[in-house]
């Protein structure tokens, strides 16, 4: 052990350990794993978005050479149960979604059979021979149809297309009408959310094994929430909890899109305990762009209050959800966090969001990266610059003098949450001197002098992290964590957030070879097997490193306060007279290390009366509040007049998730959630037809972000710790994609300002720039700015110093 | 070694397994011992495969991927899309990047296929590999073994590559998690440092 006390692990830019096994091309996926055996499980999937099945003739399939089985849903319903939705929605309408689809399909994507064969070619063929017949029903795809009187239903049994209807408001709604009454100006403005598609890389797929002998059920699944897909699936296929284990091997993204238990999941469980031999699914491409989940599709009428000097009174929201056809595992909480939010970095004084989700014939949307922030940022910070623009005013300056200072925290929101810690006028500052924005603002007036169109846009967020306390949470939200001194004195750490690409196997070790003044090499840790691994509430919401790591630290905390009763006897000293610094106990020039104490704690034949042997604890930890980072970005942006098309010429970002573990992470965290914004912004849209079709349904109609659209980034921080735990991290894996939306928006509608154009809905394709440009088409007609506003001022550069210029990662 | 028969090795397990299920279901009693499926027709190929040579029976419809991943068990190349639209499957084939899920194992008879596996000397990882690591490259890691051997054609044509070049190059490749600012770094990085050298000089996987 080194004698020189070393720097400490946490806040370096650590090198992952996980990367060498990725980049030899030998870390296991789920579609990596060889079991002898195995059968392989390919869906037949409805080519309608509604119809009824009136006959499905399997005798083809079943006739095929290597087929094993072909099974509807009167064959395997029963034993696979009912999709959970774990969304504390009182007043949900649930269509009760299972396995296969029983008589009546409601979605393109619908799983009608599956095919179990020796094969995953003979399964997929043999999937072709399964003839069904379906007499086509009116289809439901336009929500706002939906929910008028005479509207076909999604649904015909439930009698309406609407799921549930959720408010929330400051309380008073008699003083949210003063305030509108009072206000000198009501503006408003409708937004469209559009729908978006997660696509992690590594599609979905699982195998699942039945243990005859044990009587126990192993599933290798690539999934974001193993320990919630063991709570769920047991009451789904009737296998008793404690004989369930749920493997993650390495997992290829998620981005939401794997936390959710799914049919696949269940299906191949029974069908794994029926036929006694190991069946493995692996997702294609098109089922994974139509039969997981889908992100965002909210539809908002927003109306904002304001006074004539800025100040901003209240906000109204009327908003509907399209949550596609059945609920999902958090379906109907994400517009939730959008009301929760809505508050976003400012200090009205009261709101009221209503919302109605409702069903429609597509595939059902869920938490996509952000749930529900990313629509509140974006709506109250393009809501910003549309007010600031009516206003006359500066939209920094807008934003400036209706944010809380510093000193404002803990900060009550009006939409009844406690802002941890912030200081938004600070990371507003820092973005503006990292931006260089007088600079900027000197060149896209030469620009616009020019004929050019260049813009630029700034937005404030606050996301809502951690999540989250129990109270809150309807499945539990704590984390689970535990650690293991060995009898080598090495360290095993296992965590229950199991990462699926954020790097915890290295933060993790960071946090806890700190604490335990142990070499980063002696740590390990492990994750992602209930049966290591028995307890946790997974990686979703920005919460691993807040809630798994703490859970990390109150466990070596127990193992130290331990440790010293046994350091203090083997040196004859009170435990009080003993220092621990370097991974030593040390008293009156004698110490003992790890290497000493764990085999004297394993052994335990000298040990101090009523010293329990080992040194192994496990915590769970409860938070007792969410967390709130924070940050600005700023972007410039200039169009091509002539094709419409946008080039991101600035970018950067000034986020705040109070002490940063491992910067390195954190930059990949920030950028890889900027880049899901500039597609949202730019390119992305998953688009139904009036018939149900699914027009998006492959990568070459989806546009992801490629290399060649990311921008060079300049990426900075300011570090406000956060009350709520000890290390005082707040979280950061979805911030980039919360900030990133509006700033991009707002920097594309600042270089249309002198066009007239008040708002475009996303995405702000190059056809549409140019319909706006060279037709004037804005989006449903929106009023159009005048032509004496066109050439005043946005963004004047008087008020905020820009202090010492700063480049690059800072 | 010779590839052995994948249909004739599931078939003698699978149906011993299904033959001995105590309480099978009612779907699979009509099938106890269901024939071995159909083979396709099938082709002997010779290839090098990371410098190695391989004598493979192909089915004629099985992809490169395919025959890679479940027939050379060399699971590094992964299989996002299967329709060429992602790169994840991206293998070198004489030096060229492909999607390896849109071309035909049967084509690649006579030809030399370079992938992941073969990127390392034994426990010395190429530099492109180093300059990953160091520029925290991957992330869920499914896109990198196809963005790392695209870098690698790159850099063996273009040893000093400028970060336009690299993305140019990387552009084939989606990356959900969108570090492509980190893969463009340690591309470029790894042009810079000076144990690149043209595609002749090395004996990758030898």
């Amino acid at each position: 052990m080194a004698d020189t006390p070393r720097e400490p692990y946490v806040g370096r830019a650590m090198k992952r350990v996980e990367d060498p096994r990725l980049l030899q091309g030998i870390a296991t996926y789920v579609d990596d794993l060889r079991l002898t055996g195995t059968l392989h499980a390919a869906f037949v999937r409805s080519p309608y978005a509604h119809a009824r099945i009136t006959r499905i003739s399997t005798a083809a399939a079943k006739a095929a050479p290597g087929v094993v089985g072909v099974f509807v849903a009167s064959d395997v319903n029963q034993a696979c149960g009912i999709v959970p939705c774990a969304a504390d929605m009182p007043n949900l309408k649930n269509p009760q979604h299972r396995a296969l689809a029983d008589g009546r399909v409601y979605f393109v994507g619908h799983a009608v059979a599956v095919v179990i064969a020796r094969d995953a070619y003979t399964a997929r063929d043999a999937a072709l021979l399964v003839d069904v017949d379906y007499e086509p029903l009116p289809v439901v795809t336009d929500p706002e149809a939906a929910i008028k009187p005479g509207s076909p239903l999604t649904h015909p049994d439930l009698g309406t297309n609407v799921a549930f209807e959720w408010s929330m408001s400051t309380g008073d709604d008699a003083e949210l009408e003063r305030l509108f009454k009072s206000a000198d100006r009501v503006i408003r403005q409708r937004m469209v959310h559009q729908r978006l598609t997660p696509v992690a890389i590594e599609p979905r797929g699982c195998v699942a094994s039945y243990h005859r002998g044990e009587q126990s059920l192993t599933l290798w699944t690539s999934t974001q929430i193993p320990h919630l897909v063991r709570t769920l699936l047991p009451g789904m296929i009737g296998v008793p909890e404690n004989k369930i284990r749920i493997v993650t091997p390495e997992v290829g993204g998620g981005f939401g899109s794997k936390l959710n238990v799914y049919i696949e999941e269940a299906l191949c469980s029974h069908l794994a305990m029926r036929l006694h031999a190991p069946v493995k699914w692996i997702e294609t491409r098109r089922e994974n762009m139509s039969a997981t989940i889908h992100g965002r599709d909210q539809i908002g009428d927003y109306e904002v209050a304001v006074k004539n000097d800025g100040t901003l009174l209240a906000i109204k929201s009327r908003t509907i959800a399209d949550i596609g056809s059945y609920p999902q595992l958090l379906t109907p909480a994400v517009p939730t966090l959008t009301g929760l939010m809505l508050t976003g970095c400012y200090k009205y004084k009261a709101m009221r969001m209503d919302v109605t989700g409702v069903y429609t014939n597509k595939m059902s949307t869920d938490a996509y990266r952000g749930a529900g922030r990313p629509e509140a940022t974006y709506l109250i910070e393009r809501m910003a610059d549309i007010v600031a623009n009516e206003l006359r005013m500066d939209p920094i300056r807008f934003r400036q003098m209706n944010s809380p200072t510093s000193s404002d925290f803990p900060f009550a929101t009006a939409c009844g949450l406690s802002y941890d810690s912030g200081d938004y006028h600070a990371a507003l500052a820092k973005a503006r001197r990292l931006a260089r924005w007088n600079e900027l603002l000197d060149t896209r007036a030469r620009a616009r002098k020019d004929g050019k169109l260049f813009g630029v846009g700034v937005s404030t967020y606050v996301e809502i992290c951690a999540l989250g306390p129990s109270k809150a949470m309807s499945a539990g939200g704590w984390e689970w964590g535990c650690v293991r001194i060995e009898f080598s004195g090495k360290a095993t750490v296992i965590t229950g957030s199991t990462p699926h690409g954020q790097g915890q196997e290295t933060s993790f070790a960071q946090i806890a070879a700190d604490r335990l003044g142990l070499p980063i090499e002696d740590v390990v840790v492990l994750h992602g097997d209930t049966n290591v691994s028995h307890y946790g509430r997974d990686t979703y919401g920005s919460r691993a490193t807040v809630l798994g790591g703490t859970a990390i630290v109150m466990c070596i905390d127990k193992i130290l306060a331990k440790t010293r009763t046994l350091a203090a006897h083997l040196l004859e000293v009170k435990p009080g007279d003993l220092t621990f610094e370097g991974g030593r106990f040390s008293a009156n020039g004698k110490s003992l290390g790890w290497e000493d104490l764990a085999p004297a704690a394993y052994v335990a034949k000298n040990i101090p009366p009523g010293f329990e042997p080992g040194l192994e604890a496990s915590s769970f930890f409860e938070p007792e509040n969410f967390t709130f980072p924070f940050g600005t970005h700023i972007a410039a942006v200039e169009i091509d007049r002539e094709t419409g098309e946008t080039r991101i010429v600035k970018y950067v970002a000034v986020d705040d998730c109070g002490p940063q573990i491992n910067p390195l992470l954190v930059a990949g965290q920030v950028q890889g959630g900027i880049a899901h914004s500039i597609g949202q912004v730019l390119f992305e849209r998953t688009v139904y037809d009036e018939q149900g079709q699914l027009i998006t349904g492959e990568l070459m109609d989806y546009p992801l972000p490629r290399a060649h659209d990311i921008p060079e980034y300049v990426l900075g921080s300011t570090v406000t710790p956060s009350p709520s735990n000890p290390m005082g991290i707040k979280g950061v894996g979805e911030a980039g994609t919360i900030g990133a939306t509006p700033t991009i928006a707002n920097a594309v509608m600042d270089a249309l300002y002198p066009l007239g154009v008040r708002h475009l809905d996303l995405p702000l394709t190059p056809e549409k720039i140019w319909r706006a440009i060279h037709l004037g088409e804005d989006d449903r007609g929106g009023a159009r700015i005048p032509e004496a506003d066109r050439s005043a001022p946005r963004y004047t550069t008087a008020d905020v110093g820009e202090g010492a210029l700063e480049v690059g990662n800072v | 070694m010779s590839e052995l028969s994948r249909r004739e090795f599931l078939g003698t397990t699978a149906a011993g397994i299904v033959g001995s299920s105590a309480i099978p279901a009612p779907d699979v009693v009509a099938n106890q011992s269901p024939p071995a499926p159909v083979s396709a027709p099938r082709t002997a190929i010779r290839l090098i495969v990371n410098g190695r040579e391989r004598d493979v029976e192909v089915e004629d419809r099985w992809t490169l991927a395919e025959m890679l991943r479940d027939h050379l068990q060399l699971t590094g190349t992964k299989v996002g899309c299967d329709r060429g639209e992602c790169g994840a499957c991206t293998v070198l084939l004489d030096g060229a990047p492909i999607y390896s899920c849109s071309y035909l194992a049967v084509w690649a008879a006579s030809r030399s296929v370079e992938t992941v596996e073969g990127l390392a000397a034994g426990a010395q990882l190429h530099p492109v590999q180093q300059a990953f690591i160091d520029h925290d490259a991957p992330q869920g890691g499914f896109c990198t073994s196809g963005q790392l051997m695209s870098a690698k054609a790159l850099l063996a044509a273009t040893p000093r590559p400028t970060a336009d070049q690299a993305r140019a190059a990387l552009t084939g490749n989606l990356c959900r998690c969108s570090n492509y600012n980190h893969y463009v770094e340690a591309v470029v990085a790894a042009g810079a440092s000076s144990s690149i050298v043209p595609e002749s000089g090395r004996g990758d996987g030898q």
